[in-house]
């Protein structure tokens, strides 16, 4: 009984704002686009078939994805490095909240102020002071890329942050003791044991960037289309909202694929099965 | 003291009543109601106010605030500040980047807009939908059919009823930076060309099917609202061959014309007389192979929560004094020769405003159909995919 009142709040809260709406999202899958646009009921899989009217978007998403996951790791792991093992601890909790302050800005602002930065107005008016003149960084894939490292670099640093902090000081010395270079107990010991948190970070941006749409839109120029560029374009500029839908449904398909497969690799170097993703 | 909220009311609801009947009685005169009442405060504050006098006494309660949804920098901010101080309310503005996005807003339901700013050619398809009223004029006093140019009304009826009050009418042409661009363009075919030649990397087109895939159309010398199968195949092959040399797909160009960023862009009329306003070497150019003319239009929605306000604002946006002030601030041409009278002559004789009627004959009004076409939707998702 009191377990049912403690969870009531949370399952609700699930049933109406995730379950009913995934549930009319399938629905919407297996319909018809309304002459006007919108939908009308039909029970069809003409929507799943022509999938591959939208192959180059989740083409674009798939490749860009793992990078920007990729990109904002090479860039995370000395921070979270620096911050569990080489930080002061009495700045440590500093360090950290720092990390986490961006977050309290909008997004949306901070990508329109990349946009500033890149434009002829910022960084490329410097450099064209000092020589280097019609650099075009703003509306470039390698844009896209900055801005998906910098909006989500936080999300990389901390479960990474979380497993090298829990990392027991005993095995570093005893491999120094042993001899080992400090390469070699680098890569032997401190690495594998923070895959975890690498998994969890991999997981984390990999997911939320395959429905990223405002980064690509914003520092891309409109011209890198996502899969969330996909979306947004069919449920508010076409319209065609089943389409739409059976995008959605195989998009959550494929982000349910990519935990799996992160989640049986973080178990299988982790050698065990206590690692939670989420 | 649960009634000592009421103590600072200038009469009491019972006293009003009871005074009203002496009135209706002729035992006191209409000056004693309205000082007793506080009434007579009420209306001289309210003939203090600029545009007040011209609107009617409005009889219906127009409650504290309603939503617009209209287009970006399309505003006179101040005439909002100026509704609200005549009739108490509050306007909340909502800015949309395509006609497609209103649409479905008000497909989906439940958009709180009491007044919207449809385009000519999505009209038909609101009606169709069933998704707007027609117009009471009776309570819109203000406007007058007679003075309006019928070249820029005639979508907003339907089987002889209205549905919608024309706001202003525009073209779309392209704008370019003289200081940037040598070359001379003169038509959409120029413009695609100088895209992939001297504005390399530095071209806009909007992110929006009807105008980049029209005046594509248009370069080709093919029809601007086509929906053939041929033609819309032939304008692919050209936008993905410039796809690469441009800088971006956006409907939001002034900021990156503003910046330097982009030299040259598909531009709306409004947006064309604000960046030559501000910066003289842009400047605004309507194709001679053709393009786009369109009239924006007031409606409102079905489900509109304040229709009652809804009636008042378009009932004040359509007093010429008023009028006046939004055509001056967003740039675009008016329908109604009442404002043409109003304007100064400065923004009358501009001609990207006012472009002479031989550069308007080869323009076309978005068709309704172009708007639905599927074939359009997806030729765009495979333009900005590609």
């Amino acid at each position: 009984m009191v377990t049912a009142m403690l969870l009531g709040p949370a399952a609700a809260w699930l049933v109406v704002f995730l379950v009913l709406p995934f549930i009319a999202i399938i629905v919407f899958s297996f319909g018809e686009r309304a002459p006007e646009g919108g939908y009308q009921p039909a029970f069809t899989l003409a929507q799943f078939a022509n999938l591959g009217a939208r192959a180059a978007a989740f083409a674009n998403t798939l490749t860009l994805a793992p990078i920007g996951a990729l990109a904002c790791l090479l860039v995370a792991y000395p921070v979270a490095y620096y911050l569990a093992v080489k930080a002061d601890p009495r700045h440590r909790m500093l360090l950290v909240s720092l990390v986490v302050v961006p977050f309290w800005t909008s997004m949306l602002v901070r990508t329109y102020a990349w946009m500033y930065l890149l434009g002829g107005r910022g960084i490329p008016h410097l450099l064209d002071l000092v020589g280097f003149s019609d650099v075009r960084l703003l509306n470039t894939p390698g844009a896209v890329l900055l801005g998906i490292v910098y909006g989500y670099l936080p999300l990389m640093i901390l479960p990474i942050y979380v497993s090298l902090e829990k990392l027991d000081r005993r095995l570093l010395e005893a491999s120094a003791d042993l001899g080992a270079h400090p390469f070699s107990t680098f890569f032997g010991i401190t690495v594998p044991l923070s895959l975890p948190g690498v998994m969890t970070g991999i997981a984390l941006v990999t997911i939320l960037l395959l429905g990223e749409y405002l980064i690509p839109q914003l520092l891309g120029g409109g011209k890198v289309f996502f899969i969330g560029n996909a979306l947004v374009d069919l449920f508010l500029q076409s319209r065609n909202w089943p389409f739409g839908s059976a995008i959605a449904v195989t998009l959550v398909a494929v982000v349910v694929m990519v935990l799996l497969i992160a989640m049986r690799i973080a178990w299988r170097v982790a050698g065990t099965r206590q690692v939670d993703l989420m | 003291m649960a009634n000592r909220h009421k103590e600072n009311l200038p009469i009491t609801a019972q006293g009003f009543m009871d005074e009203f009947m002496r009135l209706k009685r002729g035992s006191v005169t209409r000056r004693h109601f309205l000082t007793a009442t506080g009434l007579g405060l009420a209306t001289a504050v309210m003939s203090r106010v600029p545009g007040a006098i011209s609107t009617p006494a409005y009889a219906e309660d127009l409650g504290s605030q309603m939503s617009i949804a209209t287009w970006p920098n399309y505003h006179d901010p101040a005439t909002f500040e100026n509704f609200k101080a005549a009739t108490g309310v509050a306007v909340e503005v909502n800015v949309f980047g395509s006609n497609e996005e209103m649409l479905a807003k008000l497909q989906a339901g439940a958009t709180g807009w009491s007044l919207f700013v449809p385009t000519n050619y999505t009209i038909a398809t609101y009606h169709k939908l069933g998704l707007i009223d027609e117009l009471d004029l009776a309570k819109l006093p203000n406007f007058s059919a007679a003075s309006e140019n019928p070249r820029f009304t005639k979508e907003g009826q339907i089987d002889g009823k209205t549905y919608a009050l024309p706001k202003n009418w525009g073209t779309t042409g392209f704008a370019v930076n003289t200081s940037k661009i040598k070359a001379p363009l003169t038509s959409w075919k120029d413009f695609f060309e100088i895209a992939q030649g001297e504005a390399d990397g530095r071209a806009m087109v909007h992110d929006y099917q009807l105008t980049t895939i029209g005046s594509a159309l248009v370069s080709l010398g093919l029809d601007f609202n086509s929906i053939k199968p041929e033609d819309l195949a032939k304008a692919e092959e050209l936008l993905i061959k410039v796809k690469p040399h441009l800088f971006a797909i956006n409907s939001d160009y002034q900021p990156a014309m503003r910046a330097t960023d982009a030299w040259m862009t598909m531009c709306w009329t409004n947006d064309g007389a604000q960046l030559n306003r501000d910066i003289p070497e842009i400047h605004y150019i309507l194709g001679k192979d053709g393009g786009e003319i369109w009239t924006d239009y007031y409606a409102i929605p079905k489900d509109a929560p304040n229709k009652a306000a809804g009636y008042a604002l378009l009932n004040y946006l359509m007093d010429p004094k008023v009028a006046v002030k939004e055509h001056t601030a967003n740039g675009a041409p008016t329908t109604d020769s009442r404002v043409l009278e109003l304007l100064p002559k400065e923004i009358v004789s501009n001609k990207i405003v006012y472009p002479d009627e031989a550069a308007l004959t080869p323009l076309e009004f978005g068709a309704a159909v172009t708007l639905t076409d599927p074939g359009r939707a997806e030729l765009m998702a495979r333009f900005k995919s590609a």
